[in-house]
């Protein structure tokens, strides 16, 4: 299985997106690459959206978050494998916005959408390629009990 | 001096896979480019063709982005802390 995320987890992530809806959440997933290219969620952090300017329909997560999230997962002995955020009344799929803004191949970007909200589905894509030709495939994750 | 350079998830597979690399360095430039020329494959992926940081690459001094600071010339003594993390954003 591509990506592992326990139960508590994922219901957190969705449930940020019904928080801050009808705004854009996000948030940074930390846990291991395991064998076969799989990745296991062991936190999920929430962060602030910068993008105040523009919050239903754009996320920025701020890059000294990002730097403290690095390196506590680095001590812990884990790393970013990815990041979520929803999509407002609009599908759980990436934008161009979305793949256009991504840089870190190799992680999963998580998305869920929110409808009048409340979180409906939550897809996983997986960043793959160098900048000028990346894009997104779809990732088959589980949900698993803890 | 020896400082230390925290490599984000996506630039591992071009600088052997580690996470963290031991750099010699007097400025964040001179780290920068003890970087690159320990791992020649991370160059591109970290510079223009014009030598100058990708725009979506942000690199830290500890909590200090180096945009702010004195960029390359961003002086590091031996406890500091380089940080590479690429931008995360996007939207509908």
């Amino acid at each position: 299985m591509a990506l592992r995320i326990p139960r508590a987890l994922y219901d957190q992530l969705r449930q940020h997106g019904e928080a801050t809806y009808p705004h854009e959440c996000c948030g940074v997933l930390v846990g291991e690459f395991v064998e076969a290219g799989g990745k296991v969620v062991k936190a999920a952090v929430q962060c602030g959206n910068t993008r105040t300017d523009s919050p239903r329909n754009r996320y920025h997560i701020a890059p000294l978050e990002l730097v403290r999230i690095q390196r506590e997962a680095l001590l812990a002995g884990q790393d970013i494998v990815g990041f979520y955020h929803s999509h407002p009344d609009h599908p759980a799929r990436w934008s161009s916005t979305d793949l256009d803004e991504a840089h870190w191949t190799g992680c999963s970007y998580v998305i869920t959408s929110v409808e009048k909200g409340r979180a409906v589905l939550t897809n996983s894509f997986l960043l793959l390629g160098e900048e000028d030709e990346k894009r997104f495939e779809d990732e088959l994750y589980e949900v698993s009990a803890e | 001096m020896p400082i230390k350079v925290l490599i984000p998830t996506s630039l591992r597979p071009y600088a052997g896979k580690q996470s963290v690399i031991e750099v010699s360095a007097q400025t964040v430039g001179e780290a920068l480019g003890d970087l690159a020329a320990q791992h020649p494959d991370l160059r591109k992926h970290l510079f223009s063709e014009e030598g100058k940081l990708r725009s979506f690459v942000n690199v830290y001094l500890n909590d200090e982005n180096i945009r702010y600071l004195s960029a390359d010339a961003t002086p590091v003594k031996e406890t500091d802390i380089v940080s590479i993390v690429p931008s995360v954003a996007g939207g509908i």
